[in-house]
């Protein structure tokens, strides 16, 4: 059913259509109003049989939500930034085991300094944990991925996280198509385990598992990641036919059939670029997008189909892997590797800590990237004035102080400055 | 498309305004996007909440900093804030106050818009005395439609409604019905009645 809604709420829905069995939150920033969504519809008993399960810590959410799915239940959790890290050794023990467990993750920067915003830091940090991550573009994504991530994840029996970029979907109100729950069931069967603790028949989970075969057991949690990038098409194209709508897969490709630039990025970022795309096709300037909705696993073999014709490319990420560059690039070089005539690639880092992505600032990159490419990483709107004098002054004096503080100061005394020159 | 911009204090409604406005414009059969400015939000400081409105899907998901309408919401907030950054030249606005653009000193503001499409609404009195709560939002989203004539008030009333059944959402609709014979006597007297905003 069409609603306008919020996409917290929304996705609250599609989980609660998916009959979660447990559901383990701590519901204190960082957190959406997903798992309040969730709450409401067990308390007022909309969903029935799932237990819902305040703890006391993101660690003890995700421990709970391990246990819960070792014990055979459908179990789910959410959260964002700082609460990812938290429940950091969890998210390696529920891949490390294969369970599967869905978690959304509602994209946010991670502190230090102590930042609320969206950005991808928070999923980033988590990208080499054994989740299956996928980046929802639209909050009707955000909803569908869900339904499909279980059906993912239990297929594989590993875990998977959807990632819904924080505040930008989970708090915008939009039209949303809410399956029925006769659809959600005949798409989604009841989980069957491939292991299940229990007292009829006991088994033991989490060996301890030494040089013998530790290489092993990692290689068979890889090679499972391999086997969904041929299973994640399959879902999405049965998604596709049961709902009648396009969501999940590995890529979306947008006007790149001739296009010589061809921007990659992940998340809401993308409705965007997307304008920014039919603004640039109606000067006559050929540019494409393709949209990345598997991060893990990382589809290299159908990018490099996706970019081979394509002259140059631009990476846009709201990532950072500090004394690298953006880790998307990097993935998407490793993709393009050994290809002969591979396109040049220009990474681009933007919308760290909630700065917003304007189409402006778009249509700037990517234009320099077809006059004036560049080596290295961008840093979109970059305030050079700020870092220029920071740099300057740690230079010059020892006891420089704290960076954030100068930065802020900085940013002040350029505010009143410009005010000054308003009134003069 | 067409876009709002609402700019009011933590605990006067805005992002609920926002909200409202896109379930109205929904119900229409339209496509709507509403979102908060996003901060630490806390009673008393200045926030700001967007709303889109579009014949079809909305793609863009940058902050709108070319609006079409702006709520003032609250008009303290003119000293503070550049509520008026790009506002449209054939813009709307709607400023909740009981004095006049000049007592305001955008007079000038107001004036450079078409005839008719700057409004002043004592939005908070109307509030109090339907609602009892100086929350303007409601009455603001009556005065939007009689402006603007983008979505009817029937639109709003409804958005109202399934947002609050019962007493408070009644209270919120005779506010919107209140704000929006005000403006409309207004847009009356100055013989430019009948605005139907292109989306």
């Amino acid at each position: 059913m069409l609603k306008q809604v919020e996409g917290s709420k929304a996705m609250a829905e599609g989980i609660a259509l998916c009959r979660p069995e447990v559901i383990c939150a701590y519901p204190i920033t960082p957190q959406t109003h997903i798992v309040e969504g969730l709450g409401e519809l067990v308390k007022d008993g909309a969903l029935t049989g799932c237990e819902y399960i305040n703890v006391e810590s993101e660690f003890a959410a995700l421990s709970v939500a391990i246990g819960a799915s070792a014990a055979g239940a459908r179990a789910y959790t959410a959260t964002s930034s700082q609460g990812l890290l938290f429940m950091a050794e969890a998210v390696y023990n529920a891949s490390g085991l294969g369970l599967p467990i869905v978690m959304t993750l509602g994209n946010r920067a991670i502190g230090a300094p102590i930042n609320i915003w969206n950005d991808h830091s928070d999923a980033m940090s988590m990208r080499d944990s054994g989740w299956l991550q996928l980046f929802a573009e639209t909050n009707q994504e955000a909803v569908d991925l869900h339904i499909q991530a279980f059906k993912l994840a239990e297929d594989l029996s590993m875990p998977v996280m959807v990632c819904v970029d924080g505040f930008i979907l989970t708090h915008a109100v939009e039209r949303i198509d809410i399956p029925t729950q006769g659809d959600v069931d005949a798409y989604l069967p009841p989980y069957d385990p491939v292991q299940v603790l229990d007292p009829a028949d006991p088994i033991s989970l989490g060996a301890m598992v030494g040089p013998e075969a530790f290489t092993e057991v990692k290689f068979l949690a890889h090679y499972k990641q391999t086997q969904a990038l041929r299973l994640i098409p399959k879902l999405s194209g049965e998604f596709r036919s049961r709902f009648g709508r396009e969501s999940g897969g590995l890529i979306r490709s947008y006007r790149t059939q001739d296009a010589e630039l061809i921007v990659i990025a992940m998340g809401s970022v993308c409705g965007t670029i997307k304008d920014t795309i039919d603004e640039m096709r109606e000067e006559g300037i050929a540019i494409g997008l393709v949209t990345i909705v598997s991060y893990r696993p990382f589809p290299s073999a159908a990018l490099r189909n996706a970019l081979a014709g394509a002259k140059d490319i631009v990476v846009l990420e709201k990532s950072i892997a500090v004394g690298m560059g953006g880790p998307l690039a990097t993935d998407v070089d490793e993709a393009l590797r050994n290809l002969p005539h591979a396109p040049h690639l220009h990474s681009a880092v933007a919308g760290l800590g909630g700065r917003p992505i304007l189409k402006s600032s778009l249509h700037r990159l990517f234009r320099q990237a077809i006059v004036q490419p560049w080596e290295g990483t961008h840093f979109l709107d970059l305030n050079e004035r700020v870092v220029g004098r920071e740099i300057h002054r740690t230079g010059k004096k020892r006891r420089s102080g704290p960076t954030a503080e100068n930065v802020l100061k900085e940013l002040a005394a350029q505010d009143l400055q410009r005010a000054k020159e308003g009134r003069a | 498309m067409f876009q709002v911009r609402i700019h009011g204090r933590g605990g006067q409604g805005v992002v609920t305004g926002a909200e409202l406005l896109s379930v109205a414009a929904f119900l229409e059969g339209r496509h709507a996007q509403a979102f908060p400015s996003f901060g630490s939000e806390r009673t008393g400081a200045p926030v700001v909440a967007f709303c889109r409105i579009a014949e079809k899907e909305i793609r863009l998901r940058e902050p709108i900093l070319e609006p079409d309408c702006l709520i003032v919401q609250d008009p303290t907030l003119l000293r503070v804030v550049d509520v008026f950054a790009g506002l449209r030249p054939g813009g709307y606005l709607i400023v909740n106050t009981n004095r006049t653009f000049a007592d305001l000193h955008i007079e000038a503001v107001a004036s450079r818009l078409p005839p008719g499409h700057a409004v002043i609404v004592p939005a908070t009195e109307i509030a109090q005395r339907h609602v009892g709560r100086p929350v303007p939002n409601a009455a603001l989203l009556g005065a939007f439609a009689a402006l603007t004539g983008l979505v009817h008030l029937g639109s709003v009333n409804k958005a109202i409604d399934e947002a609050f059944p019962g007493r408070i959402g009644a209270a919120n609709i005779a506010a919107a019905a209140e704000a929006f014979a005000c403006v409309d006597a207004q847009e009356q007297a100055a013989g430019v009645s009948g605005h139907t905003a292109a989306v």
